[in-house]
């Protein structure tokens, strides 16, 4: 807007405007295919036990550093996807909620207590659990939608959310950041407690 | 003055204009573009092409350069042996394979060998793109769109490998291997969906 005479230009919100109301185009003959992408990708972040337990990893690997901040978000997804392999075969694995909720006890309580393990020993902790969260992930594909656009959508949401707890694990290198980070740890264990009644009851 | 010169130059080009050849059959490379498109919105075809270029990358300018010329070579002369062959198309499986292990690979930044290089890039060409001819033949496609598939296999195998050669940062490094695992991930899940009878 250039003084008072002149008029504001109203094409970047109009454009705006077409943009958002645009439906949604099928342009491929595999209907269905960017459904599958949106299904998948929204599912992890559709429960909160799941977004949860996986801004914590994010956290902890954060706290712990060099190589632990790395290897965790490469490794979590293969190992979850192992949990999904068996979901979509039908192998029922039990007490899948029971292990959900029981990872957000676990991760929270490890980031509120700032516990430096083993490497091998953090990575088996968050390897065994990522197997409960891929299977929970492998059953609830809707029939009819694309399995690998469903299985790439919930893995590069989970990694999303890995990278947004690493992001706030940054914290960790200032002091009051350090107890921010611990209190969001006991946040996390103290929801996991309720989810993991939730599951028990 | 200016802007009156520029409304008389744009009805005068508006008037002189020619019929548009909006619809491709008229050029005859209709299927080019059909072909450059199926790899573009065929996910289980560019996400292994992404992963073969990403592990490219990671060994390297030299591999870079070698899978950037096997790769869209292999998957054309695949092509043209699927269009040849009368087997029935099997559609997650090249993808299976090739996203399982490229992913494993590209996350574990496994260094190879110029020669295990260019023995995979050949075989993940030829698979796709075998497949790719079958299912062309099978819906009674011009194969003419093969070019086009395999142009856009040059151009995605470019982008993605310049790109992560010219990573420099560590943490570039990292998330180009946390693309492999995500990528890894999804092959042992279609693995699964396809074992399972979903597909």
């Amino acid at each position: 807007m250039k003084g008072s005479g002149s008029r504001l230009d109203h094409r970047p919100a109009a454009l705006l405007m077409l943009a958002l109301l645009a439906i949604p185009a099928w342009a491929h003959e595999q209907s269905g295919q960017a459904a599958g992408f949106v299904t998948g990708l929204l599912h992890p972040v559709s429960g909160l036990d799941h977004v949860l337990a996986m801004v914590a990893v994010g956290l902890w690997g954060a706290q712990l550093g060099a190589p632990a901040i790395w290897l965790l978000p490469v490794t979590f997804p293969l190992v979850m996807a192992i949990g999904g392999f068996l979901g979509l075969l039908g192998v029922p694995l039990p007490g899948v909620e029971v292990g959900i909720a029981a990872s957000a006890v676990l991760l929270g309580a490890m980031v509120a207590t700032e516990s430096r393990p083993p490497l091998a020993l953090a990575a088996a902790l968050v390897a065994f659990f990522a197997v409960f969260h891929g299977h929970a992930h492998g059953t609830e594909l809707p029939p009819g939608q694309s399995g690998l656009l469903y299985s790439f959508g919930f893995v590069v949401a989970t990694g999303c959310l890995h990278a947004v707890g690493i992001a706030l694990g940054l914290l960790h290198r200032w002091r009051s950041g350090r107890v921010a980070l611990r209190g969001a740890g006991a946040a996390v264990g103290l929801a996991g407690l309720v989810f993991l009644w939730r599951a028990l009851a | 003055m200016r802007r009156r010169f520029a409304a008389l130059a744009g009805a005068g080009l508006a008037l002189t204009s020619g019929a548009a050849q909006a619809h491709l059959v008229n050029t005859g490379i209709g299927p080019v573009y059909d072909g450059i498109a199926h790899l573009l919105v065929s996910f289980e075809d560019v996400l292994p092409v992404i992963a073969m270029a990403l592990l490219a990358g990671l060994n390297g300018p030299p591999a870079g350069r070698q899978v950037l010329l096997v790769l869209p070579l292999a998957w054309l002369v695949g092509g043209v042996a699927g269009t040849l062959s009368s087997a029935a198309p099997w559609p997650t499986g090249p993808a299976t394979v090739s996203l399982l292990v490229l992913g494993a690979l590209v996350a574990a930044d496994f260094k190879l060998s110029p020669a295990a290089l260019t023995v995979l890039a050949l075989a993940v060409g030829l698979a796709h793109g075998w497949h790719n001819g079958v299912a062309m033949t099978v819906a009674g496609l011009p194969t003419a769109g093969l070019l086009g598939t395999a142009g856009a296999v040059f151009v995605v195998t470019a982008l993605f490998a310049a790109t992560v050669v010219a990573l420099r940062r560590p943490w570039t490094r990292i998330a180009t291997r946390v693309a492999g695992s995500w990528i890894g991930a999804s092959g042992l899940l279609l693995l699964g969906w396809t074992l399972g009878s979903r597909a």
